[in-house]
């Protein structure tokens, strides 16, 4: 199939509905919308559920309740929404219904803006709702990694009948690229033995999230951890550039990666042996890489947009075995390549120290340039 | 002695819908003669096979291990979003919710208006006993004015602390609706009637013709601090001048229909 010029949204609300996507739920939020405005026309047209719900409680609760036929379904939304989907988010963690959630993540905290952000990496990744669950999270820096993403959170889902959330910054649900939609997938046709539909005379099914006893709640919370040892073991996805050699390693997902990829390029074309480690999954989390590079680099630099929400994840690899450094813009502001390159330099200069907390530094030299 | 046959008819037997198991509810509670009413309605229709129930969060929060049917339970008053998802991923099948008042007429106030107003073609048996009866009797949105309950010890006062609200009325104003109705549990009377009416509910939905909702004025003796009698008493000299039997959206459609 062609590459066509196509929005982040709506290449990704187009691949959800080619990856079988059979009920949508949602509501609309910018820089989300055209997500949901894409599928309110294209799901009635191949006779799929579009629902626009009275809010966020209840998209993910429609979203709760679809999952538990066993259907492919999804929601999207953007981080004031998915703060309030947090609560139908644990539900379905706890109940062991596949779900996927598209966050395109904005500006905040509060209303904040709707420029790209983010500032959502730990309500998603570190929890947000109540109790011990985990998301496997997916985090594209194009539209077309968007678009391959999106299929690939729908396999997951089902794989591990656990919540994917395909997390991408309000920038890259608004960009137009060119990208390579996915071929049409047929609907699915087996369902689940789990999945309610009627007990049609047979057994009855029941899904839900409560269980009163403490020891077999217990049971179940092992059950979801394991999983999710599971999922480390298979499911870490990243992307290297210029690792090999590399003397510094900057770490950045999504648009802030990308960023920091223009960059390390330019850093290279100036004889600095720098690289990019790109986490897709930010959980699970890279960490082998990530050590494995703690012992042959000099130091990293984490570039976020936000006030440094991965970059904890990062110093629990690195353990302070080796420099970390952190540049990150908050609040709807991106980072341009060249503060990066700054900033690569500053690395490259030194003098670097494995004392203190790099977010102390990073906010002291953040403060004299915006005051 | 000559034994005669004696030609023998079953004229009453627990419902099949229903699990041969023993209730969690209260003595003198009405739930269980509302999961019963349910119950011997999906028989009767022959529906329960094809039937996803959705329990609230409240006492009937363990309503699907009372039923035969394949259940999911909701958060708490969001049991009609997820309604709305299954239905409309099985348009064929039924899907009711089952709440209570603190469910439905507070927490849930958005889902339930949500889903009228889109005219799912679900069922909603809806439950009001005038207070929160799993937490422990504290004042639910439909608690009457000068009502004593945990969290209103003096009695709700409608000054501080508002007016009850009256879930069928307000329903009934949103188009989606075609069938919206309030019914009691306080006497066998009562209870023919309240099964009657969610026959129609059940027969609305099998139907197409909108979303439908049966409120049950319902018995929390527990809770009320009274005696089964009593409450049922109660219900009648209470609850019933503020919260009027009767139906109040009958569509055109589900008027002309035959049951």
């Amino acid at each position: 199939m062609a590459k066509e010029l196509i929005k982040g949204n709506t290449a990704v609300a187009e691949a959800a509905l080619r990856a079988g996507l059979e009920a949508y739920f949602g509501y609309p939020i910018t820089p989300q919308t055209e997500l949901l405005e894409h599928l309110s026309a294209r799901m009635p047209e191949l006779g799929r559920p579009f629902v626009q719900a009275e809010s966020e409680l209840g998209a993910i609760n429609m979203v709760y309740g679809a999952a538990c036929t066993g259907k492919r379904t999804m929601t999207s939304s953007s981080s004031p929404g998915v703060s309030l989907m947090m609560e139908g988010l644990s539900y379905i963690a706890g109940t062991e219904v596949p779900a996927v959630l598209v966050d395109v993540v904005r500006g905040g905290p509060g209303l904040g803006n709707i420029a790209p952000a983010q500032g959502d990496y730990n309500q998603i990744v570190h929890g947000g709702g109540h109790g011990d669950y985990h998301f496997l999270v997916l985090a594209p820096a194009s539209v077309q990694e968007a678009v391959d993403l999106t299929v690939l959170a729908f396999d997951l889902a089902e794989k591990y009948r656990n919540v994917v959330v395909v997390l991408m910054d309000g920038s890259i649900g608004q960009m137009m690229e060119p990208a390579e939609l996915p071929p049409f997938q047929p609907l699915k046709t087996e369902i689940p033995d789990w999945a309610v539909r009627g007990t049609d005379g047979g057994e009855k099914r029941i899904l839900t999230s409560i269980n009163l006893d403490p020891p077999a709640q217990e049971v179940m919370n092992l059950r979801l951890m394991k999983r999710w040892q599971e999922i480390e073991k298979n499911e870490v996805r990243f992307k290297e550039y210029y690792l090999e050699d590399a003397e510094y390693v900057v770490v950045g997902f999504g648009t802030a990666g990308r960023i920091s990829l223009s960059a390390v390029r330019a850093a290279r074309e100036q004889g600095i042996k720098v690289g990019l480690l790109r986490p897709i999954t930010v959980a699970p989390f890279p960490k082998d890489i990530l050590n494995e590079l703690t012992d042959r680099v000099k130091a990293f630099l984490v570039v976020e947009m936000n006030a440094g929400q991965m970059l904890e994840d990062v110093r629990l690899v690195v353990r302070g075995r080796k420099p970390v450094e952190f540049f990150g813009r908050m609040g709807g502001v991106m980072p341009y390549p060249d503060e990066v390159l700054t900033e690569i330099k500053r690395l490259v200069e030194g003098p670097l120290t494995t004392e203190g907390h790099p977010k102390d530094r990073w906010l002291a030299r953040l403060s004299e340039t915006i005051g | 002695m000559v034994m005669t046959d004696v030609p023998t008819k079953i004229v009453y037997e627990r419902p099949h819908a229903l699990d041969p198991v023993v209730t969690h509810y209260c003595p003198g509670c009405t739930h269980g003669v509302a999961h019963r009413l349910v119950a011997e309605v999906l028989d009767e229709m022959g529906i329960a096979g094809n039937t996803i129930g959705v329990a609230s969060v409240g006492c009937s929060v363990f309503a699907y291990n009372y039923f035969n049917i394949d259940f999911v339970e909701a958060s708490h008053g969001r049991a009609p979003a997820m309604a709305t998802g299954i239905k409309r991923v099985y348009p064929d099948r039924t899907v009711f919710t089952y709440q209570g008042d603190g469910d439905l007429a507070s927490i849930g106030m958005g889902e339930i208006v949500g889903a009228a107003s889109r005219g799912e073609k679900i069922t909603v048996v809806f439950i009001n006993n005038a207070n929160y009866g799993m937490t422990g009797g504290q004042m639910a949105p439909t608690t009457l004015p000068g009502q004593k309950t945990t969290s209103s010890p003096t009695g709700r006062d409608t000054d501080r602390q508002g007016f009850p609200i009256q879930t069928a009325e307000l329903l009934s104003t949103l188009e989606g609706s075609a069938y919206v109705v309030r019914r009691s549990l306080h006497s066998s009377r009562e209870i023919r009637r309240a099964k009657k009416a969610i026959r129609t509910a059940f027969e609305v939905q099998k139907h197409n013709l909108g979303f439908s909702l049966v409120e049950l004025l319902s018995t929390c003796p527990t809770n009320w601090g009274m005696s089964a009698a009593g409450s049922r008493d109660w219900i009648e000299e209470r609850m019933l001048p503020f919260y009027p039997l009767g139906d109040y959206k009958v569509s055109p459609a589900v008027a002309e229909l035959k049951i």
